[in-house]
């Protein structure tokens, strides 16, 4: 391609690529010629006007026919003078890399410029609740200009760039002539992954996050540790894995494997928000660390099976505070999950040390004393906290997950103040035959009475993968692409998306460059992709 | 095994061993790496002795007395598959020591080993297994039998505490209880590269099943590239140069198949499920017509043409050609006669005949001009009155009255394929294997003549939702549940104890590389190294 335009890109910082083939006027509509320039080679099908969507879809989207050639050989990412941001700021540096295998799959090396300027720094900062997003994206002749406020917003900001790059049928690279305006719906878009109930190798976990950050999800809700095994490796309490984990050294997570998770997803702009769900989901603790659960009694002795967390004894809260500082320590994020569902009380009524507690207490059954020590950090519990507790802290987010009318929890949770996650619709754990997706697609997590105010204390939703059948065998085609149904509803306007049949054809598209992205991503139904899955 | 070192929480060890499910059976406490064969063999006694094999001397040889020796392939490429040290075993010897079992002895009883052969409905697959001191023994009167017995010793063997290979004094004999056992996968919804083939046809072999249903064009796309007529593929595939298989790719398949006791039969399906054929092959299609006009749709194989029965002729001859079996698939199911209904030709052609308006009549009249070798259909072929070869095999598919038309074809005295309760492709929430476990083929009222007509079924595993990214977990270890049906015996029904052999045998698939899917929560030693 002897077209010749520079493409230069500036993410408030600037981004600038140069030489990027000239705009040439391509017309609208199937099977027009090229004009001109775009010689010989370009005749029938290349100038196809190729519509690139992108998911998410942008809030604000226009897109011409006009488009413009790039050459890897001379495409390159650069810092602008003026950018906060310099060669050094470890997120870009790493996204740069990223996205130019990404968006040239057939080129290793490019020369050239990209120039970036960054106002706020925090490239070695952690993505949180408050990071800004938002990005613009502007591609017109002879330039390309991304503008973000913060690093993680120039994340999204090259994602969406990545998307729009296309190849002709002879391996020519374009973009057409877009501007974009674009910044999340919500800014908690989560996706939990239980490495509990299966044991989920790091790199699937890797991999996962690869795909989140396709997809804009921007919250890992690492569902670490539950009943059946305890695969996190505390520095403080070893025995809780090297007992309670499936295998003592093949199936844990050391703190280097924490690291990687937490420093990956960061380069993604993820936040890593861990669960230690207690007191019940405590069964696998209880190797570890003698005396931590419950007896339960049967006629009068103990029955040998333990239930939820002891309450009643003063060594469980030493425990509990030790292990919460590390995690504290560990987890970088300001959040941590605390669980707190599906507590069976019938082992503690069963104890007569809990009993005897109780009466003592005069209430005995809350759990809000060992919350008390969970305080100094906002914590994010499921919603029977909620259900079963008057007196919870008022920064506390509560997370819906019980499916059976949902609006009506999120009308009493908003109601009393709460800041509320929304995840009952999103339990892609659950298959059925055929385009499930579809419902994901439907649910409308705003769509409840209350009043403006309420509907603002909604800050997102989760994607749930739930390990009762999930390990990493059938993980990722089981996750993608159902779970970029919610990416969509969590990220875009929703009344730009709320019609399934309109985005069905750019979600197989972009399922298809899952695909090429090395993400063993499901088909959504009959039909092929360029680059088929090459694996098992 | 790790979980059985410690006995203080026992409770939740052998919970998490055996998964969360059927606390029943904590009482059998199992260790992780104890026999658990899959299909349950006919007859079977093992003692607790068990011998070591060393991977440095244990060898599987030809016995003396075997009609097969060395030259015979088949065999030579099954004992290396499963040799100690072959990908089939995985484990590491970690220390020296002497076996016990120095060797296993392949005896071939009849005069001719099959070596070359090609199994097929007729096969004789029994074997006889008797592992004892010094060399164990492995009789079978062909080479097919014996494929199946290798796979059987393969799944004896054990690792000790201290990771040295096992296997306790047992005596096997073995035989399947239907002829024929077989997978459906289709190449036309979505395109299965060729190593997923493979890597399924291997899947296969773990479990027993000896054929494989290649439905391998449909409507969507014509992958299968013919040498008689290339424009099929060119025209009719997703793409003409990766979304095919080229003459080559089907003898591996075939060949492949072979080396491990698998029929392949190949589906051809028409008149109807066959828009892809209508791209490469011109005037093959019912043009429908919408009012008195052609409407530019295409329906069926137009069936008044002797066009297209000069072109069916022809490519049947290559396809009995290329695929050796004596089977082949003619589908005819889901024929929609709205189509030939709007044509005036056809209209015509049908008073001419006098079907009147029973356009059944026509699809009868399409497939006995069609009829070439040995060849299966689908149950339409029989319920709409098609007049069939004595030797077709009818294949039962639709849920709704199975029983009656189980009744109905063996009444008829056609042989007959249940594949109706294991279409897998119908996937929910949970341990739907149980479902495909509990179906009892034979549960249909008939005489003991009739049901001997029933000589098999397949699970069935259609593209609509599966490609190569989510193909391999979907079919296994569900498939497994069919497999045990078709090859143990009747009086093989517990859910509770298939469950514990099954999390095993679904941790070995792992182990060989297959990505089966977790029956429920728990753990394998090795996990999933794939993605």
């Amino acid at each position: 391609c002897r077209c010749f335009l520079t493409l230069y890109f500036k993410i408030i910082m600037i981004v600038l690529c140069n030489y990027i083939c000239s705009f040439s006027m391509a017309h609208t509509g199937t099977h027009s010629q090229p004009v001109r320039s775009c010689l010989l080679l370009v005749v029938v099908s290349v100038c196809v006007q190729q519509v690139h969507g992108v998911w998410p879809l942008p809030q604000q989207l226009h897109q011409s026919a006009d488009r413009g050639c790039l050459s890897p050989q001379r495409f390159s990412f650069t810092y602008g003078r003026d950018s906060a941001a310099q060669t050094g700021c470890s997120v870009l540096d790493a996204a740069f890399k990223r996205y130019f295998s990404i968006i040239f799959p057939d080129f290793t090396k490019g020369s050239g410029l990209l120039m970036l300027s960054v106002k706020t720094g925090g490239c070695d900062g952690y993505p949180d609740e408050d990071s800004d997003e938002s990005y613009n994206l502007s591609v017109s002749e002879g330039q390309a200009v991304l503008r973000s406020v913060t690093v993680w917003g120039a994340l999204r900001g090259l994602e969406s760039f990545s998307q729009l790059v296309y190849q002709d049928d002879y391996g020519s690279y374009f973009i057409n002539k877009t501007e974009i305006v674009d910044f999340p719906r919500f800014a908690f878009r989560g996706l939990l992954l239980d490495t509990s109930r299966h044991y989920l190798p790091l790199h699937a976990i890797l991999k996962t996050l690869d795909a989140m950050a396709y997809s804009k999800f921007n919250v890992f809700h690492w569902h670490i540790v539950d009943d059946p095994s305890f695969p996190y490796q505390s520095r403080t309490f070893p025995d809780l894995s090297n007992k309670g984990a499936f295998h003592p050294f093949t199936h844990i997570y050391t703190q280097s494997d924490v690291m990687r998770v937490i420093e990956h997803a960061r380069m993604r702009g993820i936040r890593v928000v861990p669960e230690f769900d207690s007191p019940g989901h405590t069964q696998s603790w209880g190797k570890g660390q003698p005396g931590l659960l419950t007896p339960c009694y049967k006629g009068g002795v103990p029955s040998g099976s333990f239930g939820p967390v002891d309450p009643t004894i003063d060594t469980t809260y030493k425990f509990m505070e030790s292990l919460l500082k590390e995690v504290k320590f560990v987890f970088p994020d300001s959040y941590v999950h605390l669980g707190g569902d599906e507590v069976s009380f019938a082992c503690w009524q069963s104890n007569p040390n809990v009993r005897k507690f109780m009466e003592k207490m005069g209430f005995g059954k809350d759990f809000t004393k060992l919350e008390s020590f969970y305080m100094e950090r906002t914590s994010i519990v499921w919603q029977d906290v909620f259900d079963y507790h008057e007196r919870i802290p008022q920064d506390t987010v509560l997370e819906i997950w019980k499916g059976e009318k949902y609006q009506a929890e999120l009308s009493r949770m908003t109601q009393a103040g709460h800041r509320v996650l929304l995840s009952a619709p999103w339990y892609i754990n659950h298959i059925s035959y055929g385009q499930d997706w579809r419902n994901s697609y439907a649910v409308q997590p705003q769509n409840f009475s209350g009043t403006e105010e309420q509907k603002k204390l909604v800050i997102g939703g989760e994607v749930a993968m739930w390990g009762e059948y999930v390990d990493a065998t059938n993980l990722t085609p089981r996750l993608w692409p159902r779970a970029c149904a919610a990416a969509e509803r969590l990220w875009s306007n929703e009344e730009k998306t709320l019609n399934a049949d309109l985005a069905f054809p750019r979600l197989e598209e972009f399922r298809c460059e899952l695909l090429r992205r090395g993400i063993q991503a499901e088909p959504l139904f009959v039909g092929h992709c360029k680059h088929e899955y090459d694996g098992l | 095994m790790y979980c059985l070192l410690k006995l203080a929480p026992l409770f939740l060890a052998v919970a998490v061993c055996n998964g969360w499910l059927f606390g029943d059976f904590v009482g059998k406490q199992k260790e992780q790496d104890e026999i658990s064969l899959w299909p349950l063999p006919q007859k079977f006694q093992s003692s607790a002795v068990a011998f070591k094999l060393s991977p440095a001397s244990f060898q599987i040889v030809h016995a003396k007395q075997s009609s097969a020796g060395p030259s015979c392939g088949l065999l030579e490429n099954a004992f290396r598959r499963y040799e100690l040290h072959s990908p089939l075993f995985t484990f590491e010897p970690v220390l020296l020591y002497d076996s016990d079992l120095v060797e296993l002895q392949v005896w071939v009883t009849s005069a001719d080993p099959e070596c070359d052969g090609f199994p097929s409905l007729q096969t004789d697959e029994s074997y006889e297994l008797s592992i004892d001191e010094p060399s164990a023994v492995l009789k079978a009167a062909n080479v097919w039998g014996a494929l199946r017995g290798l796979e059987t010793f393969s799944q004896l063997v054990y690792e000790d505490y201290y990771g040295v290979n096992n296997i306790n004094k047992t005596d096997i004999s073995d035989f399947p209880r239907f002829a024929h056992r077989g997978i459906l996968l289709d190449s036309s919804r979505h395109f299965l590269p060729l190593k997923v083939i493979l890597a399924n046809l291997e899947a296969m072999a773990m479990n027993k099943f000896n054929v494989f249903h290649w439905h391998i064009v449909d409507d969507q796309s014509f992958p299968y590239m013919s040498r008689t007529f290339p424009e099929l593929s060119q025209k009719g595939a997703y793409h003409p140069f990766t979304h095919v298989y080229t003459p080559s790719d089907v003898k591996m398949v075939i060949e492949f198949a072979r080396m491990r006791g698998i029929r392949v039969i190949p589906e051809f399906d028409t008149p109807g499920h066959t828009e892809s054929w209508g791209n490469g092959q011109l005037d093959l299609l019912t043009p429908c017509y919408s009012g008195s006009s052609p409407s530019g749709t295409f329906g069926p194989v137009n069936p008044i043409l002797n066009s297209s029965y000069d072109f069916m002729t022809q490519f049947f001859k290559e396809i009995s050609t290329v695929f050796p079996d004596a089977y082949i698939h003619l589908g005819g199911d889901e024929v929609d006669f709205r189509c030939w209904e709007s044509n005036p030709d056809i209209q015509k052609f049908m008073a001419q005949q006098g079907f009147g308006t029973d356009y059944s009549k026509l699809e009868s009249f399409y497939i006995q001009r069609t009829q070439s070798k040995g060849y299966m259909v689908w149950q339409e072929v029989f319920d709409n009155g098609v007049k069939l070869k004595d030797d077709t095999v009818v294949e039962v598919w639709m849920g709704n009255k199975m029983e009656e038309e189980l009744q109905n074809v063996t009444r008829a005295g056609f042989t007959t394929i249940l594949s109706a309760p294991w279409y897998l492709d119908y996937i929910s929430y949970g341990q739907d294997w149980q479902h495909y476990y509990k179906v009892e083929p034979l549960s249909f009222p008939g005489t003991d003549a009739q049901k001997k007509l029933v000589i098999g079924g397949e699970a069935c595993l259609w593209g609509e939702y599966v490609d190569a990214t989510n193909l391999t977990p979907r079919l296994w270890p569900r498939a497994s549940a069919v497999a045990e049906r078709l090859w143990s015996d009747k009086s093989v029904t517990d859910v509770g104890n298939a469950y514990n052999r099954l999390v095993q045998h679904r941790c070995r698939m792992v182990k060989r590389g297959i990505p089966a899917e977790p029956l429920f929560v728990g753990h394998c030693r090795q996990e999933y190294k794939g993605l």
